[in-house]
């Protein structure tokens, strides 16, 4: 019966730190990824055609998407991070909570204007 | 009836269900105290003032580290459920007890131990309401170290070298303290191992103080003396 636990960790904050983390080793995993497509460039020009031909499935590209809002949303909570920490809080409750789901249109909208690039 | 699932044991046990009636204005710790009373004599949980003033009576309700005597069953009851556990991240005697000892002991590490700054034949530092600094203490001062932050922390229960947020807000009011003679010093623990910058503002402790403080913003505030240096306080 003991199972029907409400849950400490349902509030924004922690969405915001869940965010920023798992934002940030997704990020983390990509860049080895990143480096060794950009130094296909050092083995000559086929190699990385091959590789920029294959980055135009739908799947690379939808997976692209995820990429840039995943690097929005790890920069506009990391800015949150940098202002609690740096700056003053205007009183001791505002954890600028106020910023977190703003934050996340903001990266969507990011991911609109990729989307509309392509 | 409201169906109350309470944990027997110690580190091994298990969850044993109780039916409690359901009456006007229960708390919390009522329906402990009538499982206590009426069904289970050898049930092991702790209180004292019943009004939200020592803080001794924090468990886990249905989740949720609280104070029982000011939780309203109303308020925190999941369907017809309660389900009663000890505090998290402290070492369990029996039952919904738990030994604070350690708790306690992350004071020393965060520094938290007030060295008064003059002595009785010296003028008493002259303190004003309006001190930034000492707006700062005011904000985290009311702490009465129910360890329900410390609970609900996740770090603390990742990182045991973790100070927590409690002993870091203690941290916090000393070094906006005029009065403290060894504010550097405090600055320097609270900086240092398992100190603030362990702090991943999850939040969970701000949200769950049933003071209403915010050691989160007491550790933010830490962290920024830690760049800028301590505020300029009145000397004795």
């Amino acid at each position: 019966m003991a199972n029907n636990r409400q849950s400490m960790r349902t509030h924004k904050s922690y969405f915001a730190f869940v965010g920023h983390r798992v934002s940030g080793l997704l990020l983390a995993l990509f860049l080895p990824i990143h480096f060794l497509v950009l130094g296909l460039a050092l083995e000559g020009a086929d190699a990385l055609n091959r590789f920029l031909a294959f980055s135009e499935l739908p799947l690379v590209k939808a997976a692209e998407w995820g990429l840039v809002v995943l690097l929005a949303i790890h920069l506009l909570f990391g800015i949150r991070v940098l202002m609690l920490e740096l700056t003053d809080w205007p009183n001791s409750a505002d954890g600028r909570t106020a910023w977190i789901i703003p934050s996340v249109i903001a990266a969507l909208l990011v991911g609109v204007i990729f989307l509309a690039q392509l | 009836m409201l169906k109350v699932s309470i944990w027997r044991g110690v580190d091994e046990g298990e969850f044993i269900d109780y039916e409690v009636p359901m009456r006007a204005n229960q708390t919390v710790l009522d329906i402990v105290t009538e499982v206590q009373r009426n069904q289970e004599p050898d049930l092991a949980y702790r209180f004292a003032c019943r009004v939200g003033v020592c803080g001794s009576c924090a468990m886990t309700v249905n989740g949720r580290p609280r104070w029982t005597c000011r939780s309203h069953v109303n308020d925190v009851i999941d369907g017809d459920r309660l389900v009663l556990e000890p505090l998290r991240s402290h070492p369990r005697i029996r039952d919904l007890v738990v030994d604070l000892a350690p708790f306690f002991e992350t004071w020393k590490g965060s520094g938290a131990v007030f060295k008064p700054s003059a002595t009785r034949d010296d003028k008493p530092v002259k303190i004003t309401a309006d001190d930034p600094a000492r707006k700062n203490a005011d904000a985290g001062i009311e702490c009465i170290n129910c360890a329900v932050c410390y609970s609900a922390c996740d770090v603390v229960s990742w990182d045991k070298n973790y100070l927590g947020p409690a002993a870091l807000n203690r941290a916090w009011t000393l070094v906006n303290d005029a009065k403290h003679g060894e504010r550097k010093e405090t600055l320097n623990k609270a900086l240092g191992d398992g100190g603030c910058g362990s702090c991943h503002s999850m939040g969970n402790c701000t949200r769950n103080c049933p003071v209403g403080l915010s050691p989160s913003a007491g550790i933010a505030g830490l962290k920024k003396f830690a760049l800028r240096g301590l505020p300029k306080v009145e000397k004795p």
